[in-house]
C-alpha cells in the first residue's frame, strides 16, 4: 500500500500511548494475551479480512477429519474442536461438507473502477497534508459494510461503486479543512469509522457523479482527557470500542458501553446511528452515555457551549447529530460518562420450560427494574445452536456432570428439549450487591418455572455473540448464507412478534423456493420500562436457488414488513441507512420526514454528505 | 370450466359392515395444533375471566352503571358459565353411536371427500382452524362433528343458538359434545360481546379445537345461500390482524342434501306457519322422519383459505399498533370491508363445492311450468346437464341411465300433493304452494351456477339495446337490486358480467362483435332458460313493488310486513290473478323483505 504523505507532514504513528498488553477483566471474550497494534489504522485490511468478518487470523473451519474449529489466538474459543457443529450444521441446514462454495480468495484490483479524482480537491489536499490513498485495496475496503448482499459480492469478487479516494484526517482541524475543501471543490464525503454497518449505509450511492472521498476517521483515536471530577472523558471520534476500554481501564475507568461489534466498531459511528450496548441496563445506551458532541458540517461546527449534564434549550441539537448516519457531518469529538471499573462481575443463566415463560419473566424483571447488566433471553433454536459451539471437554468428570444436568432438566424437571429455552445473565457492581441482585434475579426466574443453570451457559451465550459474525463466513464457505435484524417492541407484543416474523421467514422462504428448511430463530437482547429489543437471526441453505441474494433480500423484506405490521420499530440500533429507508416516512410520519429534510437543507445544502442514508 | 374436485368415500358402508359399538369406542387420537398449550374447558373459562379484555369492559360497565365491579365480574361469570361448552368425550362418543343408527336409517350415504379431511388435519396442525360449513339443517353439525370423529380429527367447538339450550337434556349433551350457545341478539350489551368474543378468540388462539360456525347465521329454508353474517368472522379474523397469530385457517365445508330433513317444514316456515320451538319433546315427535328416505349426503371439505393470504394488500395490521390492543374499538372501515369481502368469498367457495343431482335440475326444467312429457323431460335434463358442465357444476349424476321414478325427492311431490283434498281454497292454494315451494328449494341449489348468466341474459332481453355499456347497466341495476338475493360479492360487478360473457360466449350462446353483445341462432334455448330461472324472483319483486302501491296506506313495521305481504300475494292469487307459477310468491316472502325492508321501507317511512 502506498499513502501519498505530503512532505512535512509526521507520519501518523501507529500504536498510540505505546498501549501493548489487552487485559480487559470485564469481558472474557478476547484473548487475555499480546495484543498487537491497538488500531486499526491505515493498514486495517492488513489484519482484517476484506471480504469477511474480523481478522484474518481468527476463522472457523472443518478440518480434515470433518471437525470444526476456530482458528488462531484471539478469542478463548481460538484454537478448540467444537465436536458438535458438524452435526447441527448438517442437520439444521441440509448442508454437507462435500458441497463448498468457497470465496475469491484475492481481492482482483483491476475489477475495482478507476477512480473519479477531483484534481483541483487533490492539489489542495496535499497542500494541506492530510494522508490520502487512491489504491484500488484501500479503496474497495471502505467501499461496504457487512450486509449480507455486500459480502456475498466481495466473495464472488464482485465490486461495486466504491469511494474514489480515501483520507485520514488526525484531528478536528484536519476534518474542518477536509470538509471546507469538499464543500469548495463539491466533492461528495462519505465518513467512515469501524465498517461494520448493516444497513447499506457505507455503499456508495451508483448514480453519485462527483468524485466520492471515503473520510476514515482511524487516526482519530486517543483519549484527549479524563475529568475525574465529573467522570467524564474527552474522546477523538475514530476511537475503536475495544481500544477505548481498554485505555480507560488502564486508568481504571470504562464506559460501559458494548455493543456487540465494540472490537471494531467506533465511537463516531455509535453516535451516528444511535448505538445500544449489551450492557445498558447499568451503563445506558449511547444518547445516555455522551455529555457534548463535536460535528464539522458544511455550515460549520456544532457543539454545546458546556457540558451541563441536561439543558432545557430547545430540542436537543444532540439529537439531530445522534442517529444521522453520517448526512450532516462527521463527528470528531466526543464527551463520554465514565464509570470506575467494577470490582466483581458473574455471569449466569436460567434455563425455562419454554420461550413463553422466559419472556414472562424478562417482563417481571423489567418491572421490577431489577434488571442486570445484560440479560437476554434465547429461543430453543439458539439455545441448540449454543450447544452446538460447545468445545471439547477435557475430561470424562465434566462430560459426566453435563450428563447429569441434561438428565435433571429434562427428566427429572420434565422440561421438553425441544421447546426448553435459556436466559443468560451478566451481573456487575460490587460483590455483596452482585450476590443480592442475582439471588434476587433468581427468585423471579423460579416463579416462571426457571432453573438456574450455571455460569458457564452464560459466558458461552455471550461469547456466540461475538463469534457468530465469524460462522457466517464458515456457512458461506458451504452454500449457507444468514443475516440477522433487530426491532425493539412493545412488552405485550413480544411473543406476537417472535412468533409472527419466524414464521412469516420460514413461509417466505418456502415460497421463494429455497429447498431446504431455513434456520429462524430470535432471543430478546434488552429490557427496557415499556418493552424489549428483539434479535432475529436467518440462515438458510441456497444449494439450487440460481439467485441467492435475492431471495434473501426478499425474505428479510418481508421479515421487515412482518415486524412493522405487529407493532415493532424499523430498528431498535442497527439503524436505517439505505437498506430500511423506503419505511422511514410511514415510520416517523410525513412531518417528521419533512422536518428531518429541512434540517439536511440547512446543514448540507449542496449534499456534501452525500451518502443518501436515511431519507 | 371443468374444476379438478376430489373423490368421495362413503363413510356408511363401512359402518353397515362392522359393529357400531366398537366404533363408537375406538381409540380417539386425533392430530393437534402444534402450538397448543393443553387446556380443560374449565382453563378456558378462567383464561376468559382473567383476560385484560374482559377486565377492561368490567371495569367500563361497572364505572357506567355504578355496579360493584364485583357484581359485573359475577354478571361476567354468570354469562360464561351458562354460554361455555363442556367439550367431552363420553358424549361424543354416544353420540357417534346414536348417529349411526339414525344415519343408517335416513340415508342410503354419507360421502366425504378424503382428500379435504387431509388437508384440514394439515391445516389443524398448522394453524387454528375455522370450519364453515354451509347451513341447510338442524343435522349439519352433528354430521361434522360425526365426520370429524370418524376421521380422528379434532372435534370442533360449535357456535348454536340459544334455541337449543332450552331443550331438556339434550341441551346439556350438545354442550357436552363442543357446542357453545350464544344469544340471538344482544345489542348493545358491552359485557355479554365481550365475553362472548374473548371465548372464541381464547379457543382459537390457544388451538384448544378448531371453532365452527355457520356464515350464513341460520338455516336457509330455500336451499340458496343466505347473506353471511359477520358478527363472528370478525371476532375469528381479529386474532391475525391484531398479531396474536401466525395465521387463521379458513376451512368452507359444502354439505349438500339430497333431501332436506325440514323440507315441508320450511315450505310452512316461508308461508306464515311459525318455526316450531326447539325441545327434545319436539324432536322425539319428528322421529316419524326416520321412516322415510332421504338418499345421500354430500360434505365437500373445501381448500382451507389464510386469513394471512386474504388480508395480503388488503389491510394496514399497523392501525393497531398505536391503542392497547384489548380495547374493544369498532373495527376500521378497511377492516370492515375486508371482513364483508371475505365473507362472500368464502360462501361462493361454499357453493361451488355444493352437489347438485339430478332432481336439482329436473325442478329447474318443472318449475318452468305447464306440462311436460316424459321424454320431454328427460331430453332437457341431459341438455342442461351439459350445460351445467359447462358452467363448472359439481353434477353428481348416477351412472346408470337416470330413472327419476327411484328419486326419493319425487315421491316426496307426489305424497304432497295428494293430501290437498277437502280443504277450503285457501288451504288448497297453501298445500299446493308448500309442494311448488320445496320444489323451488331444490331448484335454488343450483342458483349459483346460473345466476351470472341469468343476469346476463335477463339484461340482454331488458336492456332494449346491445350495446356491451348499455347491457353492462342493466345487469348492474338487476345485480344491484338482487345484492340481497344471491351470493353477489359487493363492488365485483364487473368481474361478475365479464365471468358472465365469458361463460355465455364459451357456450356459444352470444358473440361479441365490436362492442355489441349479440344472441347466436343456438343460443335462444339457454336464454329462455336462463330468464325463466330469474323470472320468480322478478315477479316476486314485482309483487311487492305493487303491495306498496296498491295496499299499503300506512307505514307497517318490518314484524308487521312480512305478514302484510303474504295476504296480499294469497289474495291476488285466490282472486285469479294468476301469475305463471306459484314460486313467485314464495321464496320473495321471506327474501324479498330483506332487501325491500331495507332499501325501499327506509325510504317509504321517511317520505310518509
Amino acid at each position: 500500500m502506498t499513502i501519498c504523505i505530503p512532505l512535512g507532514v509526521p507520519v501518523p504513528h501507529f500504536g498510540n500511548l505505546g498501549a501493548k498488553s489487552f487485559t480487559n477483566n470485564l469481558s472474557g471474550h478476547f484473548c487475555t494475551q499480546h495484543y498487537e497494534s491497538p488500531c486499526l489504522s491505515f493498514n486495517r485490511h492488513e489484519v482484517m479480512k476484506w471480504n469477511g468478518w474480523g481478522y484474518s487470523d481468527s476463522r472457523f473451519l472443518f478440518n480434515k477429519k470433518g471437525q470444526a474449529e476456530f482458528t488462531g489466538k484471539r478469542y478463548k474459543l481460538s484454537g478448540m474442536i467444537l465436536p458438535a457443529l458438524k452435526d447441527w450444521f448438517e442437520g439444521t441446514f441440509g448442508a454437507s461438507l462435500q458441497h463448498k462454495s468457497p470465496a475469491t480468495p484475492l481481492l482482483n484490483t483491476s475489477a475495482v473502477q478507476a477512480p473519479t479524482l477531483n484534481q483541483d480537491f487533490v492539489e489542495e489536499l496535499k497542500s494541506i497534508g492530510v494522508p490520502f490513498s487512491h489504491e484500488a485495496e484501500d479503496r474497495a475496503f471502505r467501499g461496504h459494510g457487512h450486509c449480507l448482499h455486500e459480502i456475498f459480492a466481495l466473495r464472488e469478487g464482485k465490486i461495486g461503486r466504491v469511494p474514489d479516494m480515501v483520507v485520514w484526517p488526525n484531528c478536528h482541524n484536519d476534518v474542518e479543512k477536509i470538509v471546507a475543501l469538499a464543500c469548495k471543490h463539491n466533492v461528495c464525503l462519505i465518513p467512515y469509522g469501524g465498517g461494520t454497518s448493516v444497513s447499506s449505509a457505507l455503499e456508495c450511492p451508483p448514480e453519485e457523479t462527483r468524485s466520492i472521498v471515503s473520510l476514515d476517521t482511524s487516526q482519530m483515536n486517543r483519549i484527549l482527557w479524563i475529568d475525574e471530577k465529573n467522570l467524564t472523558a474527552h474522546v477523538e471520534a475514530g476511537i475503536i470500542g475495544q481500544d477505548l476500554e481498554r485505555l480507560l481501564n488502564e486508568s481504571g475507568y470504562c464506559t460501559g458501553h458494548e455493543p456487540d461489534s465494540m472490537e471494531f466498531s467506533s465511537l463516531g459511528g455509535w453516535v451516528s446511528t444511535r448505538a445500544s450496548g449489551m450492557k445498558k441496563n447499568i451503563y445506558g445506551n449511547i444518547e445516555d452515555l455522551v455529555v457534548h458532541i463535536k460535528m464539522v458540517t458544511p455550515q460549520g461546527v456544532i457543539e454545546k457551549s458546556c457540558q451541563g449534564p441536561r439543558m432545557s434549550t430547545g430540542p436537543d441539537i444532540h439529537h439531530f447529530i445522534l442517529g444521522s448516519e453520517g448526512t450532516l457531518g462527521v463527528v470528531t469529538e466526543v464527551t463520554m460518562k465514565i464509570r470506575p471499573v467494577p470490582e466483581y462481575q458473574k455471569y449466569g443463566s436460567v434455563v425455562f420450560p419454554n420461550f413463553e415463560q422466559g419472556v414472562a419473566c424478562l417482563r417481571e424483571v423489567a418491572k421490577q427494574r431489577c434488571a442486570p447488566a445484560s440479560i437476554r433471553l434465547m429461543d430453543n433454536e439458539q439455545f441448540m445452536f449454543g450447544h452446538a459451539l460447545k468445545p471439547q471437554v477435557s475430561s470424562i468428570f465434566t462430560s459426566f456432570l453435563d450428563g447429569l444436568k441434561k438428565f435433571y432438566i429434562t427428566k427429572f424437571k420434565g422440561f421438553d428439549p425441544s421447546r426448553l429455552c435459556v436466559a443468560t445473565l451478566l451481573f456487575e457492581g460490587n460483590r455483596e450487591k452482585v450476590l443480592q441482585h442475582e439471588k434476587q434475579v433468581y427468585d423471579i426466574a423460579a416463579k416462571f418455572g426457571g432453573l438456574a443453570a450455571g455460569e458457564d451457559n452464560g459466558q458461552r451465550g455471550y461469547m456466540l455473540t461475538f463469534v457468530i459474525a465469524y460462522l457466517r463466513d464458515l456457512g458461506m464457505d458451504y452454500y449457507v448464507i444468514a443475516e440477522s435484524f433487530e426491532t425493539s417492541v412493545p412488552w405485550d407484543r413480544v411473543l406476537d412478534v417472535c412468533r409472527n416474523v419466524k414464521a412469516r421467514v420460514v413461509r417466505e422462504c418456502k415460497d421463494k423456493g429455497v429447498q431446504f428448511s431455513p434456520l429462524s430463530s430470535c432471543r430478546v437482547t434488552q429490557t427496557y420500562d415499556a418493552g424489549a429489543c428483539v434479535y432475529f437471526y436467518f440462515a438458510f441453505n441456497y444449494r439450487g436457488l440460481s439467485d441467492p441474494v435475492h431471495v434473501y433480500e426478499q425474505v428479510e423484506h418481508a421479515a421487515r414488513e412482518e415486524i412493522l405490521a405487529n407493532g415493532g420499530s424499523l430498528s431498535h440500533h442497527h439503524g436505517v441507512g439505505k437498506l430500511r429507508k423506503e419505511w422511514m416516512r410511514e415510520t416517523v410520519s410525513e412531518v417528521g420526514v419533512g422536518m428531518l429534510q429541512s434540517v439536511k437543507d440547512y446543514v448540507d445544502p449542496k449534499n456534501i454528505f452525500g451518502n443518501r442514508n436515511l431519507l | 370450466m371443468l374444476k379438478k374436485r376430489d373423490d368421495f368415500e362413503d363413510i356408511l358402508e363401512e359402518r353397515r359392515n362392522s359393529s357400531d359399538l366398537r366404533y363408537a369406542l375406538k381409540c380417539y387420537t386425533p392430530v393437534l395444533y402444534k402450538q397448543l398449550t393443553p387446556c380443560t374447558a374449565s382453563d378456558l373459562k378462567n383464561m376468559v375471566l382473567c383476560s385484560t379484555q374482559v377486565h377492561f369492559v368490567i371495569a367500563q360497565v361497572s364505572k357506567e352503571t355504578g355496579a360493584a365491579p364485583e357484581e359485573v365480574q359475577a354478571e361476567a361469570s354468570s354469562i360464561l358459565e351458562e354460554m361455555a361448552h363442556r367439550l367431552q368425550l363420553g358424549p361424543i362418543r354416544f353420540f357417534a353411536f346414536v348417529l349411526c343408527k339414525v344415519f343408517k336409517t335416513l340415508f342410503r350415504s354419507v360421502c366425504v371427500n378424503e382428500e379435504g379431511i387431509q388437508r384440514l388435519q394439515q391445516s389443524i396442525h398448522e394453524h387454528p382452524v375455522v370450519l364453515l360449513p354451509s347451513h341447510r339443517s338442524y343435522m349439519d353439525f352433528l354430521l361434522m362433528s360425526y365426520i370429524l370423529y370418524t376421521y380422528d380429527l379434532a372435534l370442533p367447538v360449535i357456535a348454536a343458538g340459544m334455541d337449543f339450550m332450552g331443550m331438556k337434556i339434550l341441551g346439556e349433551m350438545l354442550r357436552m359434545s363442543g357446542a357453545f350457545f350464544i344469544r340471538r341478539s344482544f345489542g348493545g350489551d358491552k359485557l355479554y360481546w365481550a365475553v362472548f368474543s374473548e371465548y372464541v378468540r381464547t379457543m382459537l388462539k390457544t388451538g384448544f379445537a378448531p371453532v365452527e360456525f355457520f356464515l350464513e347465521g341460520t338455516r336457509s329454508r330455500t336451499s340458496k345461500s343466505l347473506t353471511p353474517k359477520l358478527g363472528l368472522l370478525n371476532i375469528v379474523m381479529e386474532p391475525f390482524l391484531k398479531g396474536e397469530v401466525f395465521d387463521v385457517a379458513l376451512v368452507p365445508v359444502s354439505i349438500s342434501y339430497e333431501r332436506i330433513l325440514e323440507e315441508s317444514l320450511y315450505a310452512r316456515e316461508l308461508l306464515g306457519v311459525p318455526k316450531p320451538k326447539e325441545s327434545t319433546s319436539g324432536l322425539f315427535k319428528a322421529r316419524k322422519v326416520l321412516s322415510e328416505n332421504y338418499g345421500s349426503i354430500h360434505v365437500y371439505f373445501g381448500q382451507p383459505v389464510s386469513v394471512r393470504s386474504l388480508a395480503e394488500g388488503r389491510v394496514q395490521r399497523g392501525q393497531f399498533n398505536l391503542i392497547p390492543r384489548h380495547i374493544p374499538r369498532r373495527p376500521s372501515e378497511d377492516v370492515q370491508g375486508f371482513v364483508n369481502d371475505s365473507a362472500y368469498q368464502l360462501l361462493r367457495a361454499q357453493e361451488e363445492n355444493m352437489v347438485l343431482k339430478p332432481w336439482v335440475l329436473l325442478s329447474s326444467l318443472l318449475l318452468r311450468g305447464g306440462g311436460m312429457m316424459m321424454e320431454e323431460l328427460s331430453e332437457g335434463a341431459v341438455w342442461l346437464r351439459e350445460l351445467c358442465r359447462q358452467y363448472g357444476a359439481f353434477l353428481h349424476w348416477p351412472e346408470t341411465r337416470f330413472n327419476f321414478k327411484q328419486s326419493p325427492d319425487a315421491l316426496t311431490l307426489n305424497t304432497g300433493a295428494q293430501k290437498g283434498a277437502g280443504l277450503t281454497a285457501e288451504e288448497e292454494l297453501l298445500s299446493q304452494a308448500v309442494i311448488i315451494l320445496s320444489c323451488a328449494s331444490y331448484r335454488n341449489q343450483a342458483l349459483h351456477v346460473f345466476v351470472r348468466p341469468a343476469l346476463l341474459a335477463t339484461a340482454l332481453q331488458a336492456a332494449g339495446s346491445a350495446h356491451k355499456q348499455d347491457v353492462f347497466n342493466t345487469f348492474n341495476f338487476l345485480r344491484n337490486m338482487f345484492a340481497n338475493e344471491f351470493i353477489l360479492c359487493p363492488g365485483a360487478a364487473v368481474q361478475d358480467f365479464e365471468e358472465a360473457c365469458f361463460l355465455l360466449m364459451k357456450t356459444g350462446v352470444v358473440l361479441m362483435e365490436q362492442e355489441e353483445v349479440l344472441v347466436t341462432e343456438n343460443g335462444h334455448r339457454t336464454i329462455t332458460f336462463l330468464t325463466s330461472i330469474l323470472d320468480p324472483f322478478l315477479q316476486g319483486y314485482q309483487v311487492v313493488c305493487r303491495f306498496l302501491c296498491e295496499a299499503s296506506t300506512e307505514s307497517l313495521t318490518e314484524a308487521q310486513f312480512v305478514p302484510a305481504v303474504r295476504t296480499f300475494i294469497v289474495r291476488l292469487l285466490l282472486s285469479g290473478l294468476s301469475f305463471k307459477h306459484f314460486s313467485c310468491f314464495q321464496t320473495h316472502s321471506h327474501c324479498v323483505c330483506v332487501c325491500v325492508c331495507v332499501c325501499v321501507c327506509c325510504r317509504a317511512t321517511k317520505i310518509l
